[in-house]
């Protein structure tokens, strides 16, 4: 794909219908579930849209105070325009170019090179970027990172991925309590089979199976198609960043600085790793592109960038090069 | 006969509250143009306060470059009287100012002690941050036309757009002398 508009089109669609695939798998389980313990529709759907509500619920905090809690679990301090003049700058030029409020910067004291962006929507965005990456990296590569971060707010994507982890959240609750239901339902009844519902008794049992395959596989398929939403909407961030900055020189190198780092971002942890600029967790990085992580592998990233300008992809020395991925 | 006149009422409903969707899309999108082109004025004026800091912070150091102050000084006096006189005028006095500053940016690289003075760097990201900040604004504006162009010329509001006087907006646009490149002197002079 060559120009970066036709790039964010393919990546807003994917990110869709996989969070469509979503649905569609809860719908499944709800239903097939609600059938089996109701042997009804109305009950799936009661059922189905109780596991909603609940994780719904369970994940309101994160909504409102999400981002609180990532910035002080990453030990990230406010900066302003005094102590760190030049990201203030960058920042704010991106956000003229992006049209949106200024977000609140931080500052992580680490030396390994990253940056995140929280927040339910630009007018509640923050971004924090670690020392090293001040240092690391010229003010163009910098501009494409705060382009991508800055990209991820604008795009509502912590919103987007939050929405779809309530939903996947719900399959595993479903999921979970429906097989201690027939699991102990099983024990208790130890021999007599099914009710005395002889009609629907051969529906039901299928259903029964449906529904006992589906919470079995539904949650990991689910997480499956999670993080698959994850990396689509990583490459949008990217295809965004460089409508921004119309610069895809500065974000790939930039990338290319970061992916031959070798230090280690302390505080990150499993779960703030898909919030960060590239995974922080070096070893996950390594097995990117397997179909569990978070972030699409660098050497991509950088490829699809090289496309934007009719370049050809990495070469094999090239990659061996950025060697924090050998 | 009353489900066909339920079906007439439902269609006109639709066909309303479309027209009113279609509407106040297109409106927002133009007051955002509007929004885009003021800020592009917000920062030409903060470059013009910027420059006389700057030229005072490397008077001392330059005496034999007055030339290339004057021309600074002189060409941010004429972009902002040129704001007085329209659009095209104003575009052209910013880009001759643009070609001082870079001029003089190029002569202090010549001085490595006036280089790496504090106030000169902190001054020149000031600056390097203003001329990014205005094109910045400037492909903002860009974007939001385009957006609004899109909005008119697409089904189904270009059935109806002209009609309620949504009118095609023109992209900011660099004028020719930016096609030439600034002069920038390197000429040796101790």
């Amino acid at each position: 794909m060559s120009t970066f508009y036709q790039q964010q089109s393919a990546n807003r669609r994917n990110s869709f219908l996989l969070a469509f695939l979503v649905v569609a798998l809860l719908a499944a389980l709800g239903a097939s579930i609600g059938y089996v313990l109701t042997a009804d529709p109305t009950g799936a759907l009661v059922v189905t849209a109780g596991a909603v509500v609940f994780g719904a619920i369970l994940s309101a905090g994160s909504y409102f105070s999400g981002d609180r809690l990532v910035l002080a679990a990453s030990g990230a301090r406010p900066v302003d325009e005094a102590s760190a003049p030049q990201l203030t700058n960058v920042v704010r030029e991106l956000s003229i170019a992006a049209g949106i409020p200024m977000p609140k910067l931080y500052l992580i004291d680490d030396s390994a090179p990253n940056a995140f962006a929280t927040g339910r929507d630009p007018e509640h965005a923050s971004v924090a970027v670690t020392s090293g990456l001040l240092e690391k990296l010229d003010r163009e590569e910098l501009q494409g990172v705060i382009a991508h971060e800055l990209s991820h707010v604008r795009n509502y994507d912590i919103r987007f991925t939050l929405l779809v982890g309530v939903l996947v959240g719900s399959i595993a609750l479903l999921a979970d309590m429906y097989l201690r239901v027939s699991f102990w339902s099983a024990v208790g009844r130890r021999g007599s089979r099914g009710g005395g519902r002889s009609e629907g008794a051969g529906l039901g049992a299928i259903m029964a199976v449906v529904a006992i395959v589906l919470a079995i596989l539904a949650p990991i398929i689910g997480r499956l198609v999670q993080m698959a939403v994850s990396r689509q909407r990583e490459y949008l961030a990217d295809a965004s960043a460089v409508e921004l900055t119309r610069n895809p020189y500065g974000l790939e190198r930039a990338l290319a600085v970061i992916a031959s780092d070798q230090e280690v971002l302390e505080v990150a942890n499993r779960a703030t790793q898909h919030l960060y600029f590239t995974n922080p967790i070096k070893k996950f990085e390594k097995r990117a592109s397997g179909l569990f992580s978070t972030h699409p592998p660098i050497v991509d990233r950088v490829n699809r960038l090289r496309e934007l300008t009719s370049r050809p992809p990495l070469g094999s020395e090239e990659i061996a090069g950025l060697s924090g991925l050998d | 006969m009353e489900i066909a006149l339920l079906i007439i009422l439902a269609v006109v409903a639709v066909v309303v509250i479309g027209v009113i969707l279609i509407y106040n899309g297109l409106v927002q999108r133009r007051l955002r143009i509007d929004e885009a082109f003021a800020q592009i004025e917000v920062q030409l004026k903060r470059r013009y306060d910027l420059i006389p800091n700057l030229v005072s912070a490397v008077k001392g150091y330059l005496e034999f470059e007055q030339d290339t102050l004057t021309r600074v000084t002189e060409a941010r006096a004429n972009a902002i009287a040129a704001g007085a006189r329209g659009p095209a005028e104003q575009a052209a006095a910013e880009n001759m100012l643009t070609g001082a500053l870079r001029s003089l940016f190029a002569v202090v690289e010549n001085y490595p002690t006036l280089k790496a003075n504090e106030n000169v760097l902190s001054l020149q990201e000031q600056l390097t941050t203003t001329e990014n900040q205005i094109s910045f604004a400037r492909q903002h504006y860009n974007a939001t036309v385009r957006d609004y162009n899109t909005a008119i010329a697409t089904f189904p509001a270009v059935l109806i757009a002209g009609m309620l006087g949504f009118l095609k907006r023109e992209f900011f646009d660099a004028p020719d002398e930016v096609e030439q490149v600034p002069a920038v002197d390197l000429s040796l002079r101790t």
